[in-house]
């Protein structure tokens, strides 16, 4: 009951927190591309490596490019007030179905990344505080730091060479068998197979980062007093690590993890880059280079989002990790 | 009942029935049942398709339709559902597609066309001559390309419905190759017309004549076709569905190929750092064909606004100090020509392969230098210039950081700039902010129609990509280009050609450099990808995997 209510209270204190910020986020975002050098049609020329005075004047009328910035803008937020993100005229499509088609995949991918970084990596971290500076601890520690240090698109590339193209186990791309027409479980089998090696190049990273901090977390907890308490009451010596030292060493852990997962979002595009995947990332990144801004703001727009629930998320789970910790 | 047999059933994913004893038949149905089960299992892990081609892309197509943005994705899926009038083989000679037969007047200004019949688009419609006039008169006014290429037509008539008449004010020589299907798409007037063609839905779900149709667009992933079983050229297409996919990163591109998960990319579709180990891979194959309808040319264009390449002698200075030898050996592997024309050398009958007035000579060079009155102004550097690259292939950044140290070596400091394509163009061709550039320049079918525009004065036109970027203006070049275009005699035409080139190798308002020489990759089982002039971008109705 009580972390239902501060469920709500947290909802409605973002909610009122989020709208000025997302409208600061869509003005700003809309002033600074406006720096950027080059327009869509200068894209699409650029592209076509051919252009006449007339198809350029054409193409920047019908990406509205012939409007003064202000107008723009204002038509811009007219669409949001309207609940539409818009249309891109360079894919011919409104902008929130372009989105859609990604989020999906974006959700998939960087929740499964997120899930694997945060199991594995609090397990690595458990594993070496329970055996600190110990030989186990040191040798996962090597690991771990090398899984830190590895770019994302290397391991991604490495993964591949190993497990698709030597030993032929998991596709090396894209995110379904084309043209298989699967439904069901084979629908679902596919896509997983096409999951695996994108979400592992993904999660290297953060897994290294939540492993050291859980490490140093439970050895810095494993030091209270509580703890002694607990042991002075005769808990057995895994119920400590794990009910005690673990559930407190989670904190500062599901602190960082809630800043990782805007992170994840944008961090994504080397990995769908190097898999084919049909990302968010991707397409931000396309929209960049094609100066299709209606798709990246569109894109900004939903990541604001994301962040904004993510933050709402953490916050319950440390109401439910600690309650000691009140929303304000 | 045995695995042979459910294997041999279309779908074969359920147990099968026969007529035999109850319980014989029951352990028949367990073990099918298994069997059935195993190649289920199977089709999904490999997708059991055999008549499936999938062809390698780097980026997703804007559109599907090469009617108003021509960006080279558009053109690699767009023939395969929009068909055009003409195709052509690898030297560019007109072949039947749409049009049967064709002519041209003797005075080269009416072309008749002749089309063939019984054909129909995808929706079921007759294609009919009013289709063709329809899109000639739309291209005239939405394609990239279309203001200069059909600048001369006057009248599009259908006298009827198997014939079209394209009457011309002045001859266009180049014309009658512009009919392929990425150049020149004939697409549906029933679905066109009264429309705004650049945002009309069939750039997305396209519906043609052509041998595959559209079936879906997966947004960043893939793109469907699929046979069209009532194509006019039946038989073919030999294969059941054609499926393109998008992979951005180089690497990962190498990696399909070698993993078998893609079949075929063309212009070169990998790293070219990664063509030798690719090569020694049995299961692949290379081919050079198939890329001739257009050449490009590597360029270093000058801009001759700039204080110092005002004065021809740093021109000079600048053309003796680079190798070309080098660039194709060391930036392109190999796998570029050398070139010193602006017109390529794969456009055989127009390119003239005189080397340059300036050959590789650093003494020469630092001698020009000397007589421009740049000394050393601290008895290295003579003086400081920023040199600008076209981003949309890796070459041109190692192109121009070659430059840098060439130029290093006769005394002229060079800083690169990156930027991205969208900030290139407009530095270039609107605020004309450079220097000198490292670009590329398509010669497409014809001189001119590829080159022409950059060396006309009157294609001197601010805001436009790809027009005049050196701002070179000679009233002798212009006679002859402008002649060029409207010379109906072959003969006197190429005579125009080689007397442009000897002035502009003469003048060098910019340095031609190489022509790339692009190469289709294909999976072995892949057969006849590059029948015609335009390969991979072709219609691909005789390709077949066996």
């Amino acid at each position: 009951m009580r972390l239902l209510s501060r469920a709500g209270k947290s909802l409605s204190r973002t909610a009122i927190q989020a709208l000025p910020v997302v409208l600061g986020i869509v003005v700003l975002n809309f002033l600074l591309l406006q720096l950027v050098p080059g327009d869509a049609a200068d894209v699409i020329a650029g592209e076509s490596g051919s252009a006449t005075a007339e198809t350029m004047a054409a193409l920047r009328k019908q990406f509205g490019l012939d409007q003064p910035v202000l107008i723009q803008l204002a038509n811009y937020l007219d669409h949001l007030a309207h609940l539409s993100l818009g249309f891109s005229p360079r894919y011919n499509t409104p902008v929130g179905d372009l989105i859609m088609s990604r989020l999906p995949f974006t959700l998939l991918l960087m929740l499964s990344a997120f899930v694997l970084s945060l199991v594995v990596g609090i397990a690595f971290g458990a594993f070496m505080a329970a055996f600190a500076r110990r030989w186990p601890d040191r040798a996962l520690s090597l690991f771990v730091l090398i899984l830190y240090s590895a770019p994302g698109f290397w391991v991604g590339l490495m993964i591949i060479v190993l497990f698709s193209v030597k030993l032929g186990w998991l596709p090396s791309g894209g995110a379904m068998t084309v043209g298989a027409d699967l439904t069901g479980l084979a629908r679902m089998g596919d896509l997983l197979t096409h999951l695996v090696l994108p979400s592992i190049s993904l999660a290297c990273f953060f897994t290294a980062v939540y492993a050291r901090l859980t490490r140093s977390a439970m050895l810095e907890v494993e030091r209270q007093d509580f703890v002694r308490a607990a042991e002075a009451k005769g808990l057995g010596p895994f119920a400590i690590q794990m009910r005690h030292v673990l559930r407190n060493a989670l904190i500062p852990v599901t602190t960082v993890a809630g800043l990782h997962l805007g992170n994840l979002l944008g961090g994504a595009i080397v990995v769908e880059t190097v898999f084919g995947w049909p990302g968010m990332g991707r397409l931000a990144l396309d929209a960049v280079m094609a100066r299709d801004f209606n798709v990246l703001l569109g894109v900004l727009l939903l990541s604001s989002f994301v962040v904004i629930v993510a933050n709402v998320l953490i916050d319950l789970l440390h109401a439910w990790l600690d309650p000691r910790i009140e929303s304000v | 009942m045995t695995i042979e047999r459910i294997g041999q059933r279309q779908n074969g994913c359920g147990p099968a029935r026969g007529s035999l004893p109850e319980s014989r038949r029951t352990t028949r149905w367990i073990k099918s049942v298994l069997a059935s089960t195993v190649l289920c299992a199977g089709a999904w892990l490999t997708p059991a398709h055999a008549e499936t081609a999938t062809m390698v892309l780097a980026t997703e197509p804007p559109t599907l339709v090469s009617l108003t943005n021509v960006a080279t994705t558009a053109l690699a899926v767009s023939g395969k559902v929009t068909e055009g009038l003409l195709e052509y083989n690898e030297d560019l000679s007109p072949e039947p597609l749409l049009a049967t037969s064709w002519n041209i007047s003797p005075d080269g200004k009416e072309y008749s066309f002749k089309l063939r019949e019984g054909v129909r688009w995808h929706d079921g419609k007759p294609f009919t001559a009013a289709d063709a006039a329809f899109s000639i008169n739309l291209l005239k006014k939405v394609h990239p390309r279309g203001r200069s290429t059909f600048a001369n037509v006057t009248s599009v008539e259908v006298p009827d419905p198997q014939t079209l008449v394209i009457k011309l004010s002045q001859p266009a020589p180049y014309l009658i190759k512009a009919f392929a299907s990425t150049e020149t798409p004939i697409v549906p007037k029933h679905l066109y017309e009264g429309t705004d063609a650049a945002s009309n839905p069939n750039g997305n779900t396209p519906i043609g004549t052509g041998p595959f149709k559209f079936k879906e667009w997966q947004r960043g992933n893939y793109i469907v076709y699929e046979r069209n079983p009532d194509y006019w050229g039946k038989p073919d297409p030999k294969i059941d569905r054609l499926v393109v996919k998008f992979i951005p990163d180089a690497a990962a591109r190498s990696i399909a190929f070698e993993s078998g998960s893609v079949d075929f990319g063309y212009r070169t579709p990998v790293a070219l750092s990664d063509l030798d180990r690719l090569k020694s891979l049995p299961n692949l194959k290379f081919e050079t064909k198939g890329a001739s309808y257009s050449y490009n040319v590597t360029r270093l264009e000058f801009n001759l606004d700039n204080q110092y390449f005002r004065d021809k002698r740093v021109r000079e200075a600048v053309a003796h100090a680079i190798d070309r030898k080098v660039i194709v050996n060391t930036i392109h592997y190999g796998y570029a020509t050398i070139t010193y024309s602006p017109i390529a050398p794969g456009l055989k009958e127009f390119h003239d392969p005189t080397p340059s007035p300036y050959a590789y000579d650093l003494k020469a060079a630092a001698k020009l230098l000397d007589e421009a009155g740049l000394k050393p102004t601290d008895g290295k550097t003579r003086f400081r210039l920023t040199l600008d690259f076209n981003p949309i292939t890796t070459e041109g950044r190692r192109l121009a950081e070659y430059i840098r140290a060439s130029l290093a070596r006769i005394g002229i400091a060079v800083d690169l700039r990156a930027q991205d394509i969208s900030a290139f163009v407009k530095r270039i061709y609107t605020d004309r902010d450079f220097d000198f550039a490292v670009n590329g320049a398509s010669n497409l079918f014809d001189p001119t129609v590829g080159v022409q525009r950059l060396y006309w004065s009157k294609s001197f036109v601010k805001g436009v990509p790809f027009s005049n970027a050196t701002h070179y203006s000679n009233p002798e070049v212009d006679r002859l280009l402008e002649q060029a275009a409207v010379e109906n005699d072959p003969k006197t035409r190429v005579g125009l050609f080689k007397k442009f080139q000897d002035i502009v190798a003469e003048d060098i308002p910019d340095l031609n450099l190489v022509s790339p020489t692009f190469l289709t990759l294909h999976n072995a089982k892949i057969h006849d990808l590059a029948t015609t002039a335009d390969g991979a971008e072709g219609n691909l109705a005789h390709l077949y995997v066996k």
